[in-house]
């Protein structure tokens, strides 16, 4: 006990050198998806650019909302004033976001929106409709009026980042579909085959493998993220089909580019989580310097990146892709 | 009954303590967060559902047996008490009520399959982990119920001792570990969970009917699901078909690191309320020190380890 007290005396000797220190809290999915590493490094650096100390936590596993409830508690018990999360579960997650904020802590979230998106101050995420539309267009102009048989390997029900993404990609492609704010999943006749690949390589080769018994002639694959689109290779390569079949993802990262240069996706609509995190610490130091709070949506940008270049397509190459995989440079 | 070698503490109960207080005093050296009230008051709210579950998982242990389904049935009671109070407009206490039956039914399918089929508790509560899942994702079509009535978050709101907020949530979760603890060492029937988990066939040539104490600690384990429930619910203000993912192997660690033999028959339950503090205390504090929570995974499977290490190695001593 004697001890104890001692370092609590310490602590309140040394607790001064850090009182100016801004303190900011960053909550991912998991701490294993390559993503969120990616997020954390840019969290990390731009921190110590602007001299903030930045905890960092996440959920378990994808879905952990427990977890990131967690999380919140513990980082305004640190003495977070701001906090960036990218909530696993859109919805759950808000009560203990309303509390949080009840107590004056800037929350801002990252990657993917709350539900209300206004149970947050602000989003700073990738337009997932847009990035689904380039893809489609690509798809659309490489297919150049053939008719397309394709297969559609999704996240998960009713995430609404794999609907954006998802029907943003049947409208590129000139199909009937619905608009950025539906989470359902349109199905025109076009699509012979939806799976669910929870963006998960093994996953996403047992959808693939189970779309090519339904319909064999399947051309074109739309993936919700290149672990799933490597599974899909996988599988038609198994069948002895990868020549003939057209991979579109979504995301960037920079196995995924490595990907696209072998040859395995075609194209891929690249997002840029390193500069999420970076301007979420920028805002929460500007927060705590000047209590000035941001608000709204910000697009963090996303940029097609194909092996191919098409004409009338706009897009940037592998070389640029690896580049800026995730936000590199 | 008690003997008096009850009373005297063994590795067993003392090792998860002494864990638990050097944790405590290294994270206090760390950070100047870490060794407040309102800190502690936190970790015992983060560890409520975890350690309601390790309740029932502790009694299921102590006849030798587990349950990996504890986590799924928590979720599904959170489920059901919330859809049933949203869609039928039922009081929130009859909607409680429905969720903690299901749950306890829950465990009543365990206690059968074990009992009545010889099943492996391994193996049967892997079948209805999936089961309970399952019935949880299509019952709420996987979605998140919000809008709760006041009541059913009760557990979750604070009251104020001194400075410090303590969640009732933690008063009802203590109060559960207080009863349980004075049933087991208190009653025949508590004795009884001992003795079968330490010799059922000696056990049952006593004329216990060993059968019949197996069942009634499935069920009870499946209400200790229900409360935890309604925890987790009180905690996250909303019903999460997606909750309860982690908690099954949470709960056992957390027994398990409290000293409880997972041979049966051996261990003491309010050990598992310090097993799930000894994981609260490390997710906070190294929280706190902005440490990432990568090395809570690692400190948590080498503490896990040494718990059972011990536990064999004492077994071997002769007792």
């Amino acid at each position: 006990m004697l001890q104890t007290r001692i370092c609590i005396a310490l602590a309140f000797i040394a607790a001064p050198v850090f009182a100016s220190e801004p303190v900011i809290g960053l909550i991912t999915k998991t701490e294993t998806n390559p993503f969120f590493v990616k997020m954390k490094e840019g969290a990390t650096a731009e921190a110590k650019a602007k001299g903030a100390k930045l905890l960092s936590a996440s959920g378990k596993a994808d879905g952990d909302n427990a977890g990131q409830v967690t999380a919140i508690e513990n980082m305004i018990a640190a003495g977070a004033k701001t906090i960036l999360i990218a909530p696993s579960d859109s919805k759950a997650i808000v009560p203990t976001i309303k509390k949080a904020r009840e107590k004056g802590v800037l929350i801002i979230a990252l990657d993917s929106p709350t539900d209300p998106a206004n149970a947050t101050d602000a989003l700073f995420a990738t337009d997932n409709f847009k990035a689904g539309v380039l893809i489609g267009e690509y798809a659309k102009a490489t297919f150049a009026g053939k008719p397309a048989k394709i297969a559609t390997l999704d996240l998960l029900p009713g995430h609404p980042v794999g609907a954006q993404r998802h029907n943003g990609f049947l409208q590129g492609f000139g199909l009937q579909s619905f608009d950025a704010k539906n989470n359902e999943l349109a199905k025109p006749a076009a699509v012979v085959c939806m799976a669910d690949s929870f963006g998960d390589q093994a996953k996403g080769q047992t959808a693939m493998e189970n779309c090519l018994q339904k319909n064999p002639d399947i051309n074109l694959v739309y993936t919700i993220n290149e672990p799933a689109a490597a599974g899909a290779f996988n599988a038609l390569k198994k069948a002895g089909k990868e020549k003939g079949v057209l991979i579109v993802s979504v995301d960037g990262g920079c196995q995924g580019i490595k990907d696209l240069k072998n040859g395995k996706i075609a194209a891929t609509s690249q997002q840029y989580p390193l500069k999420m995190a970076a301007m979420g610490v920028a805002a929460g130091v500007e927060y705590a310097k000047t209590g000035k709070k941001p608000s709204g949506y910000t697009d963090t940008g996303v940029t097609l990146i194909a092996n191919k270049a098409i004409a009338g397509v706009d897009s940037k190459d592998s070389k640029t892709g690896m580049d800026m995989c995730w936000g590199n440079k | 009954m008690p003997s008096w070698k009850d009373h005297i503490p063994s590795i067993g109960t003392l090792g998860p303590f002494l864990a638990l207080l050097l944790a405590c005093g290294f994270f206090s050296f760390q950070s100047e967060q870490f060794l407040t009230g309102a800190n502690f008051s936190l970790i015992l709210q983060q560890i409520m559902v975890v350690g309601l579950i390790a309740i029932g998982q502790t009694l299921i242990i102590l006849t030798a047996g587990i349950d990996l389904s504890c986590g799924m049935v928590m979720a599904l009671g959170g489920v059901v008490m919330t859809k049933v109070a949203n869609d039928y407009g039922l009081h929130p206490i009859v909607a409680i009520s429905i969720g903690l039956a299901v749950t306890a039914g829950f465990g009543l399918l365990n206690g059968l399959l074990v009992t009545r089929i010889k099943l492996p508790p391994f193996i049967v509560t892997l079948g209805t982990m999936n089961i309970a899942f399952a019935i949880t994702q299509l019952y709420s079509g996987s979605q998140t119920i919000t809008d709760l009535p006041a009541a059913m978050t009760f557990f979750g709101n604070t009251f104020g001792i001194g400075q410090t907020q303590v969640a009732y949530g933690t008063v009802l979760m203590l109060a559960c570990y207080a009863l349980s603890w004075i049933w087991l060492r208190e009653t025949a029937q508590g004795r009884h969970i001992y003795a079968v988990g330490n010799n059922p066939e000696a056990t049952r040539l006593t004329g216990i009917a060993t059968h019949r104490v197996i069942l009634m600690v499935y069920v009870l384990a499946g209400l200790c699901y229900g409360v935890a429930s309604l925890l987790s619910v009180a905690r996250t203000g909303v019903g999460d078909p997606n909750a309860g993912q982690t908690e099954n192997l949470d709960a056992i660690t957390a027994v398990v690191l409290g000293g409880t033999s997972l041979f049966g028959g051996r261990g003491v339950i309010i050990g598992s309320l310090i097993g799930a503090m000894i994981v609260g205390v490390f997710r906070n504090g190294l929280t706190l020190m902005g440490v990432s929570s990568v090395y809570q995974i690692l400190i948590t499977g080498i503490l896990v380890i040494l718990a059972v290490a011990t536990d064999q190695l004492s077994r071997k001593g002769g007792r």
